[in-house]
């Protein structure tokens, strides 16, 4: 039996990482409080904003409702994981040309459910990106522009595949 | 966060067997937690009375989805996300697919598992009315073994079930013989993805010559329990599809359901559109006019 | 008509969809919001709640099970100045004292160092209770059975009220060819900003009061902190962290949260951080005012209005907060754009024992156009027309006469509009088209229309009385800063105003950039409110750009036309001369804007936005849903500033509307909101929202910013009647209150049994 107390050890967009957490800590907070990677949100601790999304071993989840412990040997990637170096993930190129943020506080959460759903869906149709954000909420935009964001991402992500 | 972590005790362990061994020298002690979206929603709201927990995610012995000739046997382990893009459940058990699909969110069926659907008990719960319509049987595991069931003797009442304290979900096995039956399923919640169900009603059925040769009802949050609607099937069985057999169904319907008023919804709503949706199931029969 | 384009000035940077100014950060994940921040040394505190609606406290006890010496603790005794929140009135209580007047009234506050304790220490102070009579309804609160606010008098339990009086309406009735009388109830309504509310506080004897937090009004703020501490102007500062959804939730309550954390900032003598979770926010602080409206219409043959007589009553909750102004606004758009010869409006504010209700977009608009809108539609059945004729029979134009008797000065295109939205939405073909196929189908479909107003800024002298001050600043960095109170919270603040700059300056979008929002370095423009920054805060900072290039061209050398450096090399001249390069302007009223008080009549507002809305819905009468399956919004607001940032206003507000109509339903026991969970109080997600159409008329509002009329509250106001009579074209049915939920639906509909044949046999 290993109990595995205290040290989790996990990659962080890339990195190996290891924290000293109680095992029941949430993600979301050893994220926030342990590493210093406030992108990732808390909007309801109740896994029904999906503001605090991350893909954890490639699968989007909210972090406010995994333990730390189940979260070890992950491959954790959040938002400050999307733009490379200086460049911004087509993403947040398209969030920002289409007018996807408007408050913010969802944005970290809808570019990981974004990202995943293109991962998967890379030319959705709007009906599939209505229900890969479904369980993002945003209460600023309606949604209507993160569809656009997305539906822009779709194309410039198409464009860049065909380069290479 | 209403819940502190620091108060509580979490472990893992590599294999099913230690943990089964763990929870059998204290039946009772250890609360499992495999995804999460239950217990962890308790935890930040801080009603979480478990104090010891023991953790289900990633055990290789209960993430196992089986695709035999006769049956198909998923793990208690298994995510809804897993279920719903696993091709031959879908072509073999669609209700059971789709349902996985209305599970919260995708970030939600990325953790939520089979068995922590059933073992929480919600008479709202989204898997239920599939697995019972389709006579799943249920796989029941502990240190002194293994033992099997319907899945339909489960449930006993409202979050009560059949299983021992030192008992875990293995497996659900389902028998690949609903493939060419009519398959109805409907969600009623409070918007359209990310709610809590309603009321829902999963049905299967042969009919021959305009005559109902097999039937199978069952529905969520009519009931403190899923359940089948045995006495609704009843009504239906080995009738022909006729303005008399729709009244009598509907009626034995109403009768047989027992919703309640809650904070999401009425009894008097959940009857009626429960009953509505029997008559949608019963349309779609007629004009599909499904040969066995 | 739609108005000649080429009255639109031409702009480079104005009317262009620039990006976001604050957007890098945001979709970096890089954006501060309160809860990301933290001060050396800093303590979380935490509130402990009444759990009565109505009482005397009798006893606190702090329990067993918890070491208490570790804990900060802060009652009203510890309130150094006034124990009362600055609003309009001062009834609020900064912390109960002796009576609690609604369940989740702040009675103590605690403080530890780790966060993780306080909930367990909340849950351990006993409270005992001598429990008073609660009042829990509007109608409870009218019988003055029990007077719970104000004296044992006529004013009992009332807040405020209005009279307004146009015509002579008693002496219509007997003579109308058509009397049509109805009720309408709209509820509360929760914000659900996806940011918690949230403060950091610190407190010295040498600085006095500072704090960070999520809001909308910093002088606000500032003001209620200042008699909270009794501390001078100079001694408090506040300061806007990135915030994350406001929508008038973060109007009037941060002054309560600031103040309490301060409270434990200055007693524990260190910083105190206190963010609410879900539940607390949803429970305790500022919602919706629930409305009830009256409606008697006297109209002719023809389906003109004749007469309205209007009775409005809101539920204000425990203290008065900001209920007068939202009752004064309900009043000012109860009675449509149309033209009516003889108008009563009575209205009235009253207490019950509910947490206080508060701003919320629209800011009691929403209530009254909803039953106007409705009414029409109940009008346009007893006369035999249909839904535009009674619209455009009725319609304002330039040179009628409001309620109050302001004579529309501006252009009106009311007729346009509602053109426009008709052909955009196919309004007459699917009409055609659903009422051949509703008879079969389980599913009904059907169309309405919403045509309204919103008046932009604050009502008749408030502008004036806010007495605004904005301007920009030039730093020797060579950046231009814009000096506002007016706050970002995601309607595009930063942008638009920089964009002004820009523009009036004839530099480039990026030389400008938002002064930090801190009230010890900027002037009061006012509160970010009352769909006012574009039109009001832009005009200042417009004008304050012309002043500027005046007074470099005066004084600094500065030609009639420029280069870019040319302008800097002028401020660095004029800096020399000054000390800094500064314009800041004060508000001046448009002028003709007369407003009596006290008969309540003249110009309400300088000017209003204009909308015709078409909600397109389809009811599900197997599970008596409703969903909206196609919206159109047409609406005149002045000079579109950033096309991106106002089509995305219009689209949230349309979707908060929709949830208003259909979703969003606040329950309460007690006056406690016990769905107060995200998983039961219930907004559209991706999944719900219909498609949102918009379209932008243009009539350049002269005092506003380069043309700009307000927009942020508008697309709140028209979605749920034009829901509603979408509704009742598809059914029948007549709803006259929101939310209306599938079970209000099932229990009228069911009646008539219409599904007592299935379809196949």
């Amino acid at each position: 039996m290993t109990p595995c107390r205290g040290h989790v050890s996990f990659t962080i967009n890339g990195q190996q990482t290891v924290v000293d957490a109680p095992p029941m800590k949430r993600l979301l907070d050893v994220l926030r409080e342990d590493l210093g990677l406030t992108g990732t949100k808390e909007g309801c601790g109740e896994g029904e904003c999906g503001s605090c999304s991350v893909r954890l071993n490639g699968q989007l989840v909210n972090s406010c409702l995994v333990p730390i412990l189940q979260a070890s040997n992950a491959r954790i990637e959040t938002v400050e994981g999307l733009a490379i170096d200086a460049e911004l993930h087509p993403l947040q190129k398209a969030f920002l040309e289409c007018g996807g943020a408007q408050c913010g506080i969802c944005t970290p959460g809808m570019l990981m459910a974004a990202t995943h759903l293109l991962a998967h869906t890379p030319n959705p149709t709007m009906d599939e990106i209505r229900e890969g954000l479904a369980g993002n909420l945003c209460r600023c935009t309606g949604f209507i522009k993160i569809f656009e964001s997305v539906i822009a991402a779709a194309v410039i992500k198409g464009r860049e595949t065909h380069a290479r | 966060m209403r819940g502190d972590p620091q108060n509580l005790e979490l472990i893992a362990a590599a294999s099913l067997p230690e943990v089964l061994a763990h929870i059998s020298a204290a039946p009772g002690s250890w609360t499992p937690i495999a995804g999460g979206t239950e217990l962890m929603v308790a935890h930040a709201a801080g009603r979480l009375s478990a104090q010891k927990l023991i953790s289900l995610w990633g055990l290789p012995e209960l993430d196992f989805i089986r695709v035999g000739d006769e049956t198909i046997s998923i793990g208690g382990g298994v995510t809804f996300g897993r279920i719903r893009s696993h091709a031959d459940i879908a072509s073999d058990f669609p209700l059971l697919s789709r349902a996985a699909g209305w599970i919260g969110s995708i970030a939600n069926q990325n953790r939520a598992t089979l068995a922590g659907n059933i073992v929480n008990g919600s008479p709202a719960a989204d898997a239920p009315p599939a697995l019972l319509i389709y006579d799943a049987e249920i796989e029941l595991a502990s240190q002194r073994g293994s033992r099997r069931l319907p899945y339909s003797d489960f449930h006993l009442g409202y979050k009560q079930s059949v299983l021992e304290p030192d008992e875990l979900v293995l497996a659900l096995h389902l028998r690949r013989r609903f493939a060419k039956h009519a398959q109805y399923l409907r969600k009623v919640g409070t918007r359209k993805a990310m709610a809590i169900t309603k009321v829902a009603l999963a049905g299967t059925a042969i009919v021959m010559n305009d005559t109902i040769h097999e039937i199978h009802l069952a529905a969520a949050s009519v009931a403190d329990r899923p359940v089948r609607l045995i006495a609704t099937e009843e009504a239906l069985l080995g009738k022909q599809l006729t303005r008399e057999t729709w009244r009598a169904a509907r009626a034995e319907l109403l009768n047989e359901v027992r919703p309640i008023d809650d904070i999401r919804s009425t009894a008097e709503y959940r009857k009626h559109v429960a009953a509505n949706l029997l008559d949608e199931f019963l349309t779609q029969l007629a004009h599909e006019g499904v040969q066995a | 008509m739609t108005p000649d384009p080429a009255h639109i000035p031409k702009t480079r940077i104005v009317g262009t969809p620039q990006i976001r100014k604050e957007g890098v950060d945001k979709v970096l994940g890089r954006a501060k919001y309160v809860d990301d921040l933290e001060r050396g040394g800093m303590w979380y505190g935490a509130t402990v709640r009444s759990a009565v609606p109505r009482g005397r406290i009798r006893e606190i006890q702090f329990g067993p099970g918890i070491d208490w010496c570790e804990f900060v603790v802060v009652t009203a005794a510890d309130v150094p100045g006034t124990n009362h929140i600055q609003m309009i009135s001062t009834d609020q209580p900064c912390l109960a004292a002796d009576i609690v007047n609604h369940c989740d009234e702040a009675i103590l506050l605690l403080a530890h160092p780790d966060k993780r304790r306080l909930p367990a220490a909340v849950a351990a102070v006993r409270i005992e209770y001598d429990l008073l009579p609660a009042v829990l309804s509007i109608e409870e609160s009218e019988t003055r059975q029990e007077v719970i606010w104000g004296s044992h008098s006529e004013e009992g339990n009332l807040f405020k009220q209005f009279h307004l009086e146009k015509g002579n309406v008693d002496e219509v009735w007997a003579t109308a060819a058509h009397i049509v009388e109805e009720e309408y109830r709209t509820g509360a309504q929760e914000h659900l900003y996806i940011e918690n509310n949230g403060m950091i506080a610190e407190y010295s004897e040498a600085e006095g009061v500072t704090v960070w937090g999520s809001l909308q009004c910093p002088f606000y703020v500032h003001k209620s902190l200042m008699a909270v501490f009794a501390l001078p102007a100079e001694k408090v500062r506040v300061l806007q962290t990135e915030t994350g959804g406001a929508f008038g939730g973060k109007e009037d309550y941060p002054s309560v949260l600031a103040s309490h954390a301060a409270l434990l900032a200055r007693k524990a003598g260190r910083p105190i951080k206190m963010v609410y979770d879900r539940m607390e926010d949803l429970a305790a602080t500022t919602k919706r005012h629930p409305s009830r409206t009256r409606h008697r219409t006297a109209v002719d043959k023809d389906g003109k209005l004749l007469a309205m007589e209007i009775e409005i009553a809101t539920d204000g909750g425990a203290y008065s907060t900001l209920s007068s102004t939202v009752l004064s606004r309900a009043t000012l758009h109860a009675s449509g754009p149309y033209v009516c010869p003889n108008i009563r409006i009575t209205s009235r504010a009253w207490a019950t024992n509910t947490v206080p209700y508060g701003a919320f977009r629209g800011f009691g608009a929403p209530q009254s156009i909803f039953a106007i809108e409705r009414h029409m539609e109940q009008i346009a059945r007893a006369v035999g027309i249909d839904s535009t004729e009674v619209r455009r029979r009725n319609f304002l134009h330039t040179g009628d006469s409001t309620a109050t008797e302001q004579v529309i000065g501006e252009p009106l295109i009311l007729d346009a509009l509602l053109d426009r939205a008709l052909k955009e939405s196919d309004y007459a073909a699917l009409r055609e088209q659903f009422a051949r196929e509703n008879p079969k189908n389980a599913v009904k479909r059907g169309l309405g229309i919403a045509s309204f107003y919103h008046g932009c800024g604050f009502t008749g002298s408030g502008e004036r009385y806010l007495n605004s001050l904005a301007g920009i600043d030039v730093t020797p960095e060579g950046k231009v800063r814009v000096l506002v109170s007016s706050t970002e919270f995601g309607q595009g603040t930063n942008t638009i105003l920089t964009q002004i700059a820009a523009e009036a300056l004839s530099l480039s979008y990026d030389d400008v950039e938002m002064a930090p929002c801190d009230t010890s370095l900027i002037p009061n423009s006012g509160p970010t409110v009352a769909s006012r920054t574009s039109m009001v805060v832009g005009h200042l900072i417009e004008r304050s750009g012309h002043q500027l290039i005046a007074s470099l061209q005066e004084q600094a050398g500065l030609g009639v036309s420029y280069t870019r450096s040319e302008f800097f090399s002028a401020c660095e001249h004029y800096r020399q001369q000054h000390g800094k390069v500064e314009s800041l302007c004060r508000y001046e009223a448009p002028p003709n804007v007369y407003w009596d008080d006290q008969k309540y009549r003249g110009e309400a507002y300088p000017t209003f936005g204009w909308a015709v809305y078409i909600a397109e819905v389809a009811v599900d009468t197997t599970t008596y849903s409703a969903e909206v399956t196609n919206f159109y919004a047409v609406q005149e607001v002045g000079r579109v500033l950033n096309p991106t940032l106002a089509a995305g206003q219009i689209e949230g507000g349309v979707a908060q509307g929709v949830g208003y109509a259909l979703y969003e339903k606040v329950l309460l026991r007690n006056g406690h909101m016990f769905n107060n969970q995200m998983t039961n109080y219930i907004m559209p997600t991706a999944a719900d929202v219909p498609p949102i159409h918009v379209f932008f008329e243009q009539i350049p509002f002269a005092y506003g910013g380069f043309g700009a009329k307000g927009i942020g509250e508008l697309p709140h106001d028209g979605p749920a009647p034009a829901i509603l009579n979408a509704i009742q074209d598809a059914t029948g049915e007549n709803f006259t209150f929101i939310p209306l939920l599938p079970e209000d639906i099932f229990v009228r509909m069911a009646s008539f049994s219409p599904q007592e044949e299935p379809a196949a046999v």
